[in-house]
């Protein structure tokens, strides 16, 4: 593969040197950012032009929207030579054929907070539209349901927009009364016109069945109206937004520092692997290089949280289609990872041990010791669920042929992770772009050709392996050094001369009291979480805190195509379906 | 009063006999299922948790009896007393040992079957009466699920009936004594009754019609406290019930070496079908509701049909 991300900053990418010939004289501005993603700013009449251009015309052609956020720019100080903007619209797409990403901006004023809908572009632009319009109050011309989906539809206001309340605090204190629970539960009310869905068909009355928020299967608060004729699924409707705790906002109120136990507790199975994108995309901005030694420490302990997300999935997959022994049995798998990541980092599933420019500690003593048990125990124990699991003839008839997407599909929803790899493409984010050293380790990427449930979970069970062979390496090429960088933006800042050096002294005393003043740029870093891409896309201010800090979860695209995928199965159908899918609530909410 | 086949004293005894062994299956499971799954289960009411279901008992009591008001009162009381009912009625053909049994009726075989159906009306109500959508879709699932597999149940019986000559149930022991059990020239028989046993007291793998992943508890949705309580041992009362049936039809019953009672053998047999049916729960995931009938229909129905005709040629061509 060719460009990637670290040297394109030098060369014009070729996908902007084709844009600027294709539509140069739409391009208003170009940008420059830190990450080295071209970036252009258009008009908004223009922008379906130019995001089909992407599409269809470009060489690579972009195959897939990877985000779609907005920027209240309003109290943006450091914003020179870009358009005039009071909110920007950003689309980020990527390709995976050139293995690059392009990021177009759209300028738009607060009095008119209107935009041309790419739905009809991408179908997964349909949630990410909505969001913008939740948190923003942008609106979409042209877009088929353009309601609230994180935020109640009862909710005032749009909760990211800069005016809008970051703290308890700032608001009345919260009291329900009973007309009020009344009001928001007759708010919650599915209504199938809304969705045009018709109540009947010509011969038979549909049944619309309420599956969530509280279902033994939707693993989370999660809810989705089914429309049933008899108990065939004819069209569904998720609802999402129950797990909502307003992540993004927290970024603009903590400090840079303080941000990071919050990502832990975005994808709540991947650990601190959540920290991985987030400090990385600070390091960037702030021109942090971390250690050797720190790179395989992050990607030890990222991989042992691999394992432990995907065990969880594979236990609940198999007790979703009703087989009720595996998930105890992984449990106690889990269990013992859980005491080794401890006995690492003093906390079991959230840690939040990385540190802007390395991690919190050093690996304890014998450390080794403890990660050969795993090693020892982990290979026959996994051959054993094959045998259990994957080689049982009732959960093949249920889970083969089930849930069927091809990579197009997959690309047209903004499907990564191992549902992408499932459809016979093998692009797996640590290889083709490497972060943190993993191009420094031997590993495959396991693929499948079907695209069903069976062969979505197939290829996490060899995930676990893969990881495992990282582990090892890791465990036996663990390089010598610091666990932390020497830069002074690291947090918490070295302190070994603060008592005999003034500056450093200081430079601690201000970094722990305020953090770290992070400078001005945009970044996005992007990693192969457990559940497919995850990426933060962060903006600093050049100020102690995050001006705007976006989170592209997997799961969120992952549950957007439901519906499509589920589509004429049975009821039991669909919790195979989406217990192949591998989300957490967490994960999708933010 | 003596102890004898009808007495009053067998009567009582042999009901509270069952109640008590039903309810302590579902400790029996629960530590059963834990051993198998890799932890504990419930082992801390009493000497090996033995108590726990004192303690669920002295629970599910004193619950509120709760009524949803949007259900049909009167069915939705109604169902769970069905189920109860019907399933201890079974246990009344069934010779336990010599000399011990309720009734020694010549339509055995037909009765329990007759109950059998009866207790679909139970799952059936239950579902309509609660007025709940996954109730709803539950009852439509068991109804469908239990009278498919009565027919192959029934039909994979009538081998043995054939082979003993009688419909009477001490009587086709009485036949295994002399013949030898039934399971050598009906194995196939066995297979089916088996796995239609599974499906008529809707246990895993073919929990269908209460599949929790699915949807929710089924047709027992709206139901807790007591009549929750009654589906519940109602269920286990179909597991003896079942593990009985096989011993006395496929295994000689009671019969066994003179050095124990009878009533021992019957009572080791039964239970390690109830073992083998929980362990079946535990390791096998759980079929689609079509593929069972599929499977019910195309599968099941000739295979027992074929059965019982090469029974009927077989005994035809040696008398």
């Amino acid at each position: 593969m060719i460009s990637s991300a670290e040297n394109s900053s030098q060369t014009v990418p070729a996908a902007l040197e084709q844009m600027r010939q294709l539509h140069g004289d739409l391009i208003r501005s170009e940008q420059v950012t830190c990450d080295g993603m071209p970036t252009v700013w258009v008009d908004r009449q223009d922008i379906k032009t130019v995001l089909r251009a992407l599409r269809d015309e470009t060489t690579p052609r972009f195959e897939m929207l990877f985000d779609v956020t907005a920027i209240d720019e309003r109290l943006r100080c450091n914003r020179a030579g870009q358009p005039a903007s009071e909110f920007t619209v950003v689309y980020h797409l990527m390709s995976f054929s050139g293995n690059c990403d392009f990021r177009v901006k759209v300028a738009l004023q607060d009095s008119d907070l209107t935009i041309p809908s790419v739905v009809q572009l991408w179908p997964s632009a349909n949630w990410y539209e909505r969001e913008v319009w939740d948190m923003f109050g942008i609106k979409f011309d042209g877009h088929p349901n353009l309601y609230r989906i994180v935020l109640p539809p009862t909710w005032k206001g749009h909760a990211l927009r800069k005016e809008h309340p970051a703290r308890a605090t700032e608001m009345e204190p919260f009291s329900l009364s009973d007309e009020q629970e009344d009001y928001e539960q007759a708010a919650l009310k599915f209504k199938p016109e809304e969705w045009g869905m018709k109540r009947e068909s010509e011969n038979s009355e549909f049944m619309f069945l309420n599956l969530g928020p509280n279902h033994p299967s939707v693993h989370g608060a999660f809810r989705i109206a089914l429309q049933l004729d008899g108990e065939i699924l004819v069209d569904a409707v998720p609802d999402i937004g129950y797990h909502h705790r307003g992540a993004e906002k927290m970024g603009e109120r903590q400090s840079w520092h303080t941000y990071i136990p919050y990502t832990d507790r975005i994808d709540y199975l991947g650990g601190v692997m959540n920290n991985l994108p987030y400090v990385m995309a600070v390091e960037k901005m702030a021109g942090i290089e971390v250690p050797e030694r720190v790179k395989v420490i992050r990607v030890m302990l990222s991989e042992m949280f691999r394992i432990c997300s995907h065990l969880l999935f594979y236990g609940t997959f198999a007790q979703d289609v009703g087989q009720l022994s595996p998930i105890f049995y992984m449990f106690v798998e889990r269990e013992r990872i859980f005491n080794i990541i401890e006995s690492i980092c003093g906390a079991r599933m959230h840690p939040g041990w990385f540190r802007i420019g390395g991690v919190a500690q050093d690996l304890p003593n014998g450390w080794e010791k403890r990660i050969q048990e795993l090693l020892d125990f982990m290979p026959a124990r996994l051959d054993e669920y094959d045998s259990m699991v994957m080689n049982n003839g009732i959960l093949k008839r249920r889970t083969q042929g089930v849930g069927v997407y091809d990579t197009n599909e997959a690309f047209n929803w903004g499907v990564t992770g191992a549902g992408l790899r499932a459809t016979g493409l093998e692009w797996d984010f640590r290889k083709q772009r490497p972060y943190s050293g993993y191009e420094n380790f031997e590993f495959d990427v396991p693929i499948a050709v079907n695209g069903d449930c069976y062969d979505r979970c197939a290829i996490r069970v060899e995930e676990m392996r893969q990881s495992l062979r990282i582990i090892k390496q890791c465990m036996d090429n663990m390089p010598s050094g610091n666990y932390k960088s020497d830069h002074p933006l690291t947090t918490p800042p070295r302190k070994e001369n603060t008592m005999q050096d003034i500056e450093t002294l200081i430079n601690h005393f201000l970094s722990v009291s305020w953090g770290p003043v992070i400078p001005a740029n945009e970044v996005t870093m992007t990693i192969e979480a457990t559940k497919g891409l995850n990426s933060y896309y962060l903006i600093s201010d050049g100020s102690t805190t995050s001006y705007r800090t976006r989170i592209r979860t997997p799961s969120f695209a992952h549950l957007q195509m439901i519906p499509e995928i589920s589509r004429g199965f049975m009821v039991s159908d669909l919790i195979a379906i989406i217990a192949s899918i591998d989300f957490v609530m967490a994960d999708v909410d933010r | 009063m003596t102890f004898e086949v009808g007495s009053g004293l067998s009567i009582g005894v042999i009901l509270a006999t069952v109640i008590v062994v039903a309810a302590m299956l579902i400790w029996v499971e629960r530590r059963l299922l834990s051993f198998w799954q890799e932890r504990l289960g419930p082992n801390r009411v009493g000497p090996f948790g033995l108590l726990q279901v004192v303690a669920d008992m002295i629970k599910i009591f004193t619950k509120e009896d709760w009524v949803p008001p949007f259900a049909d009162k009167f069915s939705f009381v109604l169902a769970p007393a069905i189920i109860m009912t019907v399933i201890l009625l079974s246990f009344s053909v069934i010779p336990f040992a010599p000399g011990v049994g309720v009734v020694d009726s010549n339509i055995g075989v037909l009765f329990v079957l007759a109950m059998a159906s009866l207790g679909a009306y139970s799952v059936m109500l239950a579902g309509l009466s609660s007025d709940n959508k996954y109730a709803l879709l539950g009852s439509l699932r068991a109804a469908a699920q239990m009278i498919s597999y009565e027919v192959f149940m029934g039909i994979s019986i009538l081998g043995v009936v054939a082979l003993s000559g009688s419909f009477n149930l001490r009587e086709i022991v009485l036949a295994q004594e002399e013949n030898g059990w039934y399971i050598f020239p009906q194995f196939i028989g066995f297979v089916i009754f088996l796995i239609a046993g599974v499906a008529e007291s809707h246990r895993l793998p073919f929990d269908i019609p209460e599949a929790e992943q699915e949807i929710c508890a089924g047709y027992h949705t709206e139901y807790s406290g007591m009549k929750f309580g009654m589906f519940f041992v109602g269920e286990y009362l179909g597991l003896v019930l079942i593990s009985s049936l096989i011993t006395v039809l496929f295994f000689g019953g009671w019969l066994g070496p003179s050095f124990l009672p009878g009533i021992f053998w019957f009572a080791l047999k039964s239970f390690v079908f109830i073992a083998f049916f929980i362990l079946l729960r535990a390791a096998i995931p759980r079929p689609r509701y079509d593929q069972l009938m599929t499977y019910g229909w195309l599968f099941l129905l000739p295979v027992s049909l074929l059965n019982l005709l090469i029974t009927g040629v077989i005994i035809l061509s040696t008398s």
